[in-house]
């Protein structure tokens, strides 16, 4: 490797912007002549909006117009979309209630907006939205969904009878049901995924600007996948055509998912920016963050296991009732199928596996990806339930693991997942090690005698990265294609742009990707600018999340410099009058194998461009382009042990330990890799410990504030043991698998687990409160 | 509306704002010193952190009336031209920080909790100090490995003054 190629933990190139306040996030942006919006947004969680009475507002000072859904429904802007189409059991596709921009005759959760207020300030703004009277009609709702499923309860959709959006199933039902006949142990569980809140540190914004001239849209957004809003707010909102329509992410402060989606606050400000004809910008609170941003997980599970009598698994059955919110968001509806149940078969050889799961809507913010995605909410259920099992089967957690393994690959689980390559147990044993789990029981004996309880609990998780073979998603329902994009261009001075699809909201894009580029061409770092987030300069691109930029992303950069070398090695060839065949690239120069015959990369470059002599028949320039579509997904794994110590006069927590055996393919940038670890575990043991959006009877959101919902801080969490197994993915040209999300998705139950270790019993719900945790100890309810 | 004068990155500025304006959107809105974030309303996260009269304070909890007179200093304003103020390059050297949004906060708190305990820190205490800052990517891992660095760097730079 060079010094600034693969596997080198270089810093970052775009830190500078950001620690000497230079970065440029939406807010940070000011138009000529920009107006401000404020939204007018539901107190109630289900209501009807019997009238909307504007008038006061409009004469308070600087308002500029108050616009309502009834507006926004009368001008043909399009509802909002789920763009994954899933169908039930009986196989009917999925039923789904209307989801205006702005509600014109019903409210269905708290938040949800109903009128924009357009202003010359953000203050006017705000000033003139208490002014406008909105006539609401209170309805019943349902808070969670136990209320939703009941006979009888409040009904959200007329076109989704008994708030069930979908009855979805997946596995060989006769297959797992001849496994629990013949099963020598069962072991059953019952469990909830408490609901999250992702809450980037940046509330989302936007800026939109018309050119009535040009006909012309301009949104500055704080998107993941810009090109997938722009395709979106096209070809489903009606908001302009593509090629009249630019969408920038600039610099974007987190995203963790949320970020996804093509919300109605952007729609809103695009067709608000052409009725007032001037640039409207939004800039979300956190309560309105709290509100409307799309939150995660909220599943409620009954999982059961059957063992031989030699403890090896022969069956899982899972059913679980998920939580949407009261509308479909953009995916929601693949999470809880395709990205959960596909991985229930954990790190392990399960013959047989059945999953049933109902989609329920409810008077709730909907509910969509969020760090992991499905896939902590089926690694958490798996992991819970092995660690059950070891504990009523008396056996070590660690060698029933590994008694069930898979160890051969690739291996077909009972749920479309193939596992392309892993070792599961190096992972097992670098974790075991760290920790020094034969230690545990001396340490445990120790902490007994000064009056603390002891836990240690494990996590042995796989998730699918590399989001994803188009074709395969396209056969599960997917709207989209999965593949990524790429522009190699490099300049006649011989600097080198890369255009990416993905996007960089903290993953580090920018010095990761340039690395790849150091690594072939044995450039500088610095001599590489990685361009992205602007539907103007990059083609096209599906963004970023599901840990897919390197190992899609990187791939095509791959795939396009390729091509950039191949053109490059004849223009070399041709000046230095030696075959192409024997031109190798070393430190930034075209040499002729064997010779001292070279010509550095910048006269290549400059002879592309100058065109004066390049071979016969040779376009100029130098410059090209890739797509990349993966062939599978790709498979990080890893094992999660965490050693814990509670006060049972308090029922608080302690970190002790926690280690991460992580085997997430060739590392490019071993520093990035380790701080996404890091980002992760802790919203895991955010999971665990701390977060959980509450709604109240009536469907209030009671945690809708950092005052009320419980960020991790600093002293919450520990410093992290990180290790590293490899197995090279063969799916991809590097070798890679992504690391954003592992983190997220095998923490909490080794959290959890090692907690329900240390007080010796399992009734103990997410998060893990010390009022919780007091109270199972204690055995009051 | 009322004028408001105050020292900000040693330059001398006045504004003529609503007295209803909050130091931190004086910086962004009107001074164009956007490094200065908003993360919360509820003065929780520490987004906003900025230093007046040499102390860590939130600004989204003073009124522009507060700081009439008084010396505020934020992101863009330690480092000395090119050299980067010794917190910023152990942000930097430590992968102190991933999307960026909560790092003027957390550099402008973390040198005040450097410049209180004198240098001498622990990991404990830089986590009992960080409790106002909310960082939702690094897991806070690399945020401590940076202000203990810092520690280091800024005892040196100070005995070497």
């Amino acid at each position: 490797m060079g010094v600034e190629g693969i596997g080198a933990s270089v810093v970052r190139k775009e830190d500078k912007r950001f620690i000497t306040g230079k970065g440029r996030y939406v807010d940070d942006i000011k138009l000529q002549g920009m107006t401000h919006a404020h939204f007018i947004r539901s107190p109630h969680a289900h209501a009807k909006v019997k009238g909307i009475d504007s008038s006061a507002a409009l004469k308070m000072p600087g308002v500029v117009a108050v616009l309502t859904g009834q507006q926004i429904v009368d001008d043909k802007v399009g509802n909002l979309i789920c763009g994954w189409a899933i169908h039930s059991k009986d196989g009917t596709p999925m039923k789904m209630g209307a989801w205006p921009a702005m509600a014109p005759e019903t409210v269905r959760f708290v938040g949800q907006a109903v009128a924009v207020v357009i202003a010359e300030t953000k203050n006017q703004a705000k000033d003139a939205a208490e002014a406008v009277v909105v006539d609401y009609e209170e309805l019943p709702a349902v808070g969670n969904i136990r209320a939703a499923i009941a006979p009888g309860a409040p009904q959200l959709h007329p076109e989704a009878p008994g708030n069930i959006v979908y009855d979805w199933e997946i596995g060989d039902k006769g297959a797992v049901n001849d496994a629990f006949g013949k099963a020598a142990n069962v072991v059953k569980l019952e469990l909830t995924n408490n609901r999250l809140v992702p809450n980037a540190m940046e509330p989302r914004a936007a800026i939109a600007e018309y050119n009535e001239a040009e006909e012309h849209f301009t949104l500055y957004t704080t998107s993941q996948n810009p090109h997938v809003a722009r395709l979106v707010l096209s070809a489903f909102y009606n908001i302009a055509p593509e090629h009249k329509l630019r969408v920038i992410a600039p610099d974007v402060g987190g995203g963790f998912g949320s970020k996804i989606f093509i919300y109605p606050e952007e729609m809103v400000a695009l067709w608000a920016s052409k009725k007032v004809n001037r640039p409207v910008k939004w800039t979300g609170e956190r309560t309105e963050a709290f509100l409307t941003d799309a939150h995660g997980r909220d599943h409620v599970t009954t999982a059961e296991m059957a063992f031989d009598k030699d403890n090896k698994i022969l069956g899982l059955r899972v059913s679980t009732h998920a939580n949407f919110g009261a509308y479909m968001s953009l995916f929601s509806s693949s999470v809880p199928t395709y990205l959960y149940a596909t991985l229930l078969s954990g790190q392990y050889n399960i013959p047989a596996i059945y999953a049933e799961v109902m989609g329920v809507y409810t008077n709730t913010t909907p509910v969509d990806a969020y760090r992991g995605a499905g896939r902590p909410e089926a690694s958490y259920v798996i992991e819970r339930l092995m660690e059950t099992s070891a504990r009523q089967l008396k056996v070590d957690p660690a060698e029933l693991r590994r008694k069930n393994f898979v160890t051969q690959f690739p291996h077909q689980t009972p749920v479309i997942m193939a596992y392309d390559i892993g070792d599961f147990n190096a992972s097992l044993d670098a974790a075991l090690k760290s920790i020094d789990y034969a230690g545990f029981p001396a340490r445990q004996a120790k902490a007994k005698s000064e009056g603390k309880l002891r836990g240690i609990g494990f996590s042995c998780y796989i998730e699918a990265c590399g989001i994803a073979p188009s074709k395969a998603v396209g056969s599960l329902g997917a709207g989209v294609g999965l593949w990524e994009s790429a522009e190699v261009r490099v300049n006649p001075v011989g600097t080198i742009e890369i255009l990416t699809g993905s996007h960089s909201h903290g993953q580090g894009h920018e010095t990761t990707f340039a690395q790849l580029i150091s690594e072939r061409l044995g450039v500088p770092i610095s001599q590489v600018q990685i361009v992205h987030g602007d539907t103007d300069k990059v083609q096209f691109g599906m963004g970023t999340y599901g840990s897919r930029s390197l190992a899609v992303g990187g791939s095509a950069i791959i795939k396009a410099m390729e091509k950039v070398e191949a053109k490059a090695k004849k223009i070399a060839a041709h000046a230095l009058e030696a075959s192409e065949n024997d031109i190798v690239i070393e430190n930034g120069e075209f040499k002729v194998t064997g010779t001292d015959k070279s010509i550095a990369l910048p006269m290549v470059a400059l002879a592309a461009y100058t065109a004066h002599n390049l071979p016969d028949g040779m376009e100029p320039g130098l410059k090209e382009s890739a797509f990349y579509d993966p062939s599978n997904f790709t498979f990080p794994a890893g094992t999660y042990i965490c050693e814990i110590e509670v006060d049972p006069g308090t029922g608080k927590t302690s970190f002790v330990n926690f280690v991460a055996a992580d085997d997430f393919g060739r590392l490019i940038n071993p520093m990035i890799v380790e701080g996404q670890v890091h980002g992760g575990l802790t919203q895991g043991i955010g999971q665990a410990l701390l977060e959980g959006a509450v709604y109240d009877q009536s469907g209030q959101l009671v945690t809708a504030s950092f005052m009320d919902y419980a960020m991790p801080r600093a002293d919450d969490v520990p410093s992290y043991k990180l290790q590293h197994t490899t197995t090279l993915c063969p799916g991809n040209p590097l070798g890679v698998k992504g690391c954003g999300e592992a983190g997220a998705i095998g923490a909490s139950a080794a959290v959890i687990n090692a907690i329900t270790n240390a007080i010796g019993h399992n009734k103990l719900e997410m998060p893990a409160t010390p009022d919780r945790v007091w109270h199972a100890i204690h055995g009051q309810a | 509306m009322s004028t408001v004068k105050l020292t900000v990155n040693g330059r001398s500025v006045s504004a003529e704002v609503e007295d209803r304006t909050l130091l931190v959107h004086l910086l962004r809105d009107h001074l164009n010193l956007t490094g200065t974030h908003v993360g919360c309303d509820t003065s929780q996260c520490g987004a906003c952190v900025v230093h007046v009269d040499g102390r860590a304070v939130k600004s989204c909890t003073m009124l522009v009336g507060q700081v009439n007179g008084a010396n505020v200093t934020t992101i863009e304003g330690i480092a000395k031209g090119d050299e980067l103020h010794p917190m910023q390059a152990a942000f930097r050297d430590n992968h102190g920080l991933q999307c960026g949004y909560c790092t003027p906060g957390m550099i402008m708190s973390a040198i005040d909790i450097v410049n209180r305990h004198g240098g001498e820190l622990d990991e404990a205490t830089v986590r009992q100090e960080l409790e106002g800052n909310i960082c939702r990517c690094t897991g806070y891992h690399n945020i401590v490995k940076s202000v203990l660095d810092a520690a280091g760097r800024m005892k040196v730079s100070a005995a070497a003054e």
